[in-house]
């Protein structure tokens, strides 16, 4: 069963229709034992970084924490993907996972000397596809996927790919079981719902 | 890099979808979840399905047809007409829509923008504004005004200030549709795309005109007209076979514009 967290954060139908339409079994949960006892962890989300401050006041921090530690596949998507990280200056009270370092920063308003457009809405090419990522397998560099957002965090060495707009940042990151991905694969045709099947697969 | 968006518009009166000239003559042109779904598949970056039939009898349709149409619909998919408040809002995101696209309400009570955002996040309110140019204007463009209820009402209100009225109530996007091109298949109101967007600094999709490739390279920038729209929204172009997205994208890629292909 897959635990998809509910943090009032946006709308769950979209993750929850890809997902049963890729014939996973799903369960909308706000209680950190079926956290505990996933077999894997969805955290979707779009909207301000400020709702993930839920999960501490819901206990579900440390159930993921405890979830991980033992292996469970988690992946992260969008805000879902930003939380994984220290925190985001988009709230910058609430902390995150802390499971990779670094802060999630807005894009700049110039770049390159000309003005960068914020959000940043529409389709993006995955670059730079690390070649051991589980979550990319069989998708091919330079493929689409939609994005809505205006934090996004750093290139590290966790980033297993990476979209460019005002420079690089991380599009899908990846140590092991746990793993976020910037934009949305609910909404990113067949590229998204590849690397949705290959997350139910594993 | 970020590519231009080509979005399908869906305009449905009583569960069907039609079109309009110049906002004004109906054809009928077949079964929304039908067409989405043929769109997205033809390469289309967004779907959009616009309400008009927005009377309150409609609204149980209405939402059949989103929930039908969303189903296995994996591109991103907005839903306009007759949202009046937060409550009309959450159903069509209950129904599966991932955005909703709201007009007159916006205008007659404009913390409505700000009431769906704050549940739904910002991405997920489009903010569509009917404009046309100022006859009896130096500077057209820059007076150009709102039009409300399905372009038949004037609001005394100019566009570019409802812009960005608009943007800092916390709208995701633009929807820009000229009064003056809709339907005409004579191309875009670049000048006015252009200069929404030079306003604002979320995107503008423009609207209203579509009637050939070079029109939208024309309105994306790549051509002599100028325009800056981030998408571009078009209706009775694929309806009637004329091209499907792929086509287009093909054509625009050659052009030089920036596009998701293969899709």
């Amino acid at each position: 069963m897959i635990q998809v967290i509910d943090y009032k954060a946006g709308n769950l139908t979209s993750v929850l229709k890809a997902l049963n339409y890729l014939g996973a079994e799903t369960h909308v949960t706000q209680s950190p034992d079926d956290v505990r006892s996933a077999t894997k962890i969805v955290l979707p989300g779009v909207g301000h970084f400020q709702a993930t401050h839920l999960l501490e006041d819901l206990s579900l921090t440390g159930a993921v924490r405890e979830a991980v530690a033992k292996g469970t596949p988690f992946l992260g998507i969008c805000v879902g993907l930003q939380w994984l990280y220290e925190g985001s200056t988009e709230a910058p009270d609430t902390a995150g996972l802390c499971h990779f370092a670094a802060k999630c920063e807005r894009f700049p308003a110039t770049f390159n000397g000309a003005e960068l457009k914020s959000p940043h809405v529409g389709w993006n090419s995955l670059d730079n596809i690390r070649e051991d990522s589980r979550l990319l397998r069989g998708v091919t560099p330079g493929g689409f996927v939609y994005y809505t957002h205006s934090w996004r965090a750093p290139v590290s060495a966790d980033t297993a790919a990476t979209t460019s707009y005002g420079g690089d940042f991380t599009a899908v990151v990846e140590r092991d079981n746990v793993m976020g991905v910037q934009f949305h694969p609910e909404k990113s045709s067949a590229v998204g719902l590849q690397i949705l099947k290959n997350f139910v697969e594993l | 890099m970020l590519t231009k968006r080509i979005i399908a518009c869906l305009d449905v009166r009583d569960g069907r979808v039609v079109k309009g000239i110049q906002f004004v003559d109906i054809i009928d042109a077949g079964d929304p979840a039908e067409l989405a779904h043929r769109h997205a598949a033809a390469g289309a970056d967004e779907i959009v399905l616009l309400d008009i039939t927005a009377t309150h009898e409609g609204r149980g349709t209405l939402l059949d047809t989103v929930k039908r149409t969303a189903a296995t619909l994996f591109v991103p998919f907005t839903v306009g007409g007759g949202i009046r408040s937060a409550e009309d809002a959450a159903a069509v995101f209950d129904a599966g829509a991932d955005k909703v696209s709201i007009n007159s309400s916006a205008i007659a009570r404009p913390e409505l923008i700000g009431e769906i955002g704050s549940s739904f996040g910002a991405q997920a309110v489009i903010v569509a504004i009917d404009a046309r140019r100022a006859a009896h204007s130096a500077d057209p463009v820059g007076d150009a005004e709102v039009f409300v209820a399905g372009g038949r009402k004037p609001t005394g209100r100019k566009v570019i200030e409802w812009a960005r009225e608009a943007e800092q109530r916390g709208a995701g996007e633009i929807l820009l549709t000229s009064m003056n091109t809709d339907g005409m298949r004579s191309g875009f109101d670049c000048e006015l795309t252009a200069r929404v967007s030079e306003a604002v600094q979320i995107p503008v999709i423009a609207s209203g005109g579509a009637g050939s490739a070079a029109h939208f390279a024309d309105v994306f920038g790549h051509g002599p007209k100028g325009g800056k729209a981030d998408a571009a929204l078009a209706a009775s172009i694929f309806h009637f076979g004329v091209t499907d997205s792929r086509e287009l994208k093909a054509e625009l890629h050659r052009a030089g514009v920036s596009v998701r292909l293969p899709c």
